[in-house]
């Protein structure tokens, strides 16, 4: 029997007390993507996907999980899903494999079963030569590697990862992003991440939602976002930009003009035939153009676009401060 | 069968760290042991127990017995906060089984670490003269210290579900152990105390159990109650406190 679907949401909300932590949403997550939820801190990502995966009862809203619903057979969801969540959850008295087995056994997996298991996810998360050393001794990318291998043991269906890299150096965040790629490959389990970090939805998801204050603002693959935007982004340095910029403004090439710190931004379909265009135009006018830059649009452009600032820790400390203490709160 | 493995593999993880802490083990019947080594001898040669001929240190050695279950099965409880602590309960909660097989995991764990230490302690006593007269006392001393073991795992287990900080969870556990210890009759005869004392330590679960033991190990004309009778009570109580601990269990969070 295939599902097609390994999520379908419908309504999802969840509220603490006043705070409305998930609005409403609705997601379809086919079979086998990587799946990106794009958001800053606080957004409603973590609160959503501990909904998902039975942690957290809804407040409203249906969601079916690999084909059970969440309400009606949170066990059947728990049984088809593996998490590695955000904070730490191993136990560090223990050896790599010895946590690994501890999972097995818990998800009811045979001795056989548990010893071939250990050693195939072992291998795909490459810890085969520490698997048994104690945990505490385990470096913080080696810790996310076995919590990956951990949730893998039972063969689920989907794995969630909640915000896999936080914390990780570039280096150990580049390995982590391709053992993820590995194992939604040779698992075949369908991937649901969460990040803050842009480049890691951009480089990991074949489609990525951004959600912010708890509502999904924009879901669709990562170049189709940027496409969104209509175009690239030309830089022209030059003297008195002001005038210029009503100049450009009356272009048909030019779908948008604004001055960012002196210099002219020009929203164009294709820039590198642009580019010639409107220098002619700026010489034609008497222009001195010092220098021009093009810039394609990034999914940080997007995320600015759609939630009006920029995907920022600070931007959101605030707000994931509040939704604490509403937790606190909520769960008394 | 499914809940066995359960059940097994929470309590196999409890025996791993304590075989990896032997020292643990071996330092938590050292302080038992000078209460019996130090405060029993020193107190014989002070005081008489009322019209009978065995020492006070006779009297007290299962007292202590029972003061070392009381505490090494209340703080039991401590491991699910440090679960908490680091995570670990969350790995726990989300898989696919019972809360109230966790809570028997983490019960059968706690109960086998301190009745390991209550043995210790009985051999312990063994050394300074203090033994069962026969193997049918002994299976009564064991039936008594696994019930007053399940008792207080369970009231152990039954606060740290409801709690966070493993630090102040030992502080807040002194705070119902210490009177429970000291109206117990561990240290003194229940029937010669004031009719208030004696009222208080009726409504004491240990009463019964360290009653139970001493009865057993001295004979039951040293016993306040005859053993069934003790055996009964402790035996509710201990059915009546796993019933909570695995209700307060149902609603624990990560």
């Amino acid at each position: 029997m295939e599902t097609r679907y390994a999520i379908q949401a419908h309504g999802l909300t969840k509220k603490f007390g006043n705070l409305t932590a998930v609005n409403r949403v609705n997601l379809e997550i086919e079979d086998g993507e990587i799946f990106g939820l794009l958001g800053p801190n606080g957004a409603g990502k973590t609160t959503l996907i501990h909904m998902l995966s039975t942690i957290l009862p809804s407040t409203k809203g249906v969601a079916r999980v690999a084909g059970s619903d969440v309400h009606k057979d949170p066990d059947g969801v728990r049984k088809a899903i593996g998490i590695v969540f955000q904070e730490p959850s191993l136990d560090n008295r223990l050896t790599g494999r010895e946590n690994l087995d501890f999972h097995g056994r818990m998800y009811g997996l045979a001795k056989c079963q548990r010893e071939e298991r250990i050693k195939k996810v072992l291998e795909i998360v490459g810890l085969k030569d520490r698997a048994d050393v104690l945990v505490q001794n385990y470096s913080g990318g080696m810790k996310r590697r076995l919590e990956m291998a951990r949730g893998l043991m039972h063969r689920p269906k989907i794995l969630f990862l909640d915000e896999p890299t936080l914390g990780l150096d570039p280096q150990t965040r580049r390995v982590i992003w391709d053992h993820i790629r590995v194992l939604n490959e040779v698992e075949k389990v369908t991937i649901i991440l969460t990040t803050h970090y842009i480049e890691e939805a951009d480089y990991l998801c074949g489609r990525v939602a951004i959600i912010d204050h708890g509502k999904i603002v924009a879901l669709d693959k990562p170049d189709a976002l940027k496409n969104r935007l209509k175009g690239d982004v030309v830089s022209i340095k030059i003297s008195n930009p002001e005038k210029y910029l009503g100049i450009f403004r009356k272009s048909k090439l030019v779908k948008g003009a604004k001055i960012v710190d002196g210099t002219l931004h020009l929203q164009v379909s294709s820039g590198e035939q642009a580019i010639p265009k409107l220098i002619d135009i700026a010489n034609k006018r008497g222009g001195q153009v010092h220098t021009v830059s093009l810039s394609r649009p990034t999914l940080e452009d997007v995320f600015i676009h759609y939630t009006g600032r920029a995907i920022r820790e600070e931007a959101a400390s605030n707000q994931s401060r509040m939704r604490r203490i509403a937790t606190a709160h909520g769960m008394r | 069968m499914a809940a066995g493995q359960v059940i097994y593999t929470l309590w196999l993880r409890e025996m791993k760290w304590l075989i990896r802490a032997k020292s643990r083990l071996v330092a938590s019947v050292v302080q038992p042991f000078l209460w019996l080594a130090i405060i029993g001898v020193g107190m014989s040669s002070t005081v008489q127990i009322p019209g009978s001929s065995i020492s006070y240190l006779q009297f007290m050695a299962p007292g202590i017995v029972g003061m070392t279950l009381i505490f090494s099965s209340t703080m039991a409880g401590v491991s699910v906060l440090w679960d908490k602590q680091f995570g670990f309960m969350k790995e726990i909660l989300v898989a696919p089984v019972s809360r109230t097989q966790i809570m028997l995991g983490k019960a059968i764990g706690g109960m086998t670490t301190s009745i390991l230490q209550g043995l210790l302690l009985l051999v312990a006593a063994a050394a300074v003269g203090v033994r069962p007269p026969s193997v049918l006392a002994l299976l009564q001393v064991l039936v008594f210290m696994v019930l007053i073991s399940l008792t207080f795992v369970s009231i152990g287990l039954a606060f740290a579900s409801r709690m966070e900080d493993p630090v102040a969870f030992p502080i807040v556990m002194n705070f119902l152990i210490m009177p429970l210890y000291f109206l117990s009759g561990a240290l003194y005869q229940v029937q010669l105390a004031p009719g208030w004392l004696s009222f208080l330590a009726h409504l004491d679960p240990l009463m019964y159990g360290v009653d139970g033991i001493r009865g057993a190990i001295l004979g039951s004309s040293y016993a306040q109650y005859p053993i069934w009778l003790d055996f009964a009570v402790i035996g509710v109580f201990s059915v009546a406190m796993i019933l909570l601990g695995g209700y307060l269990f149902k609603k624990i969070k990560a």
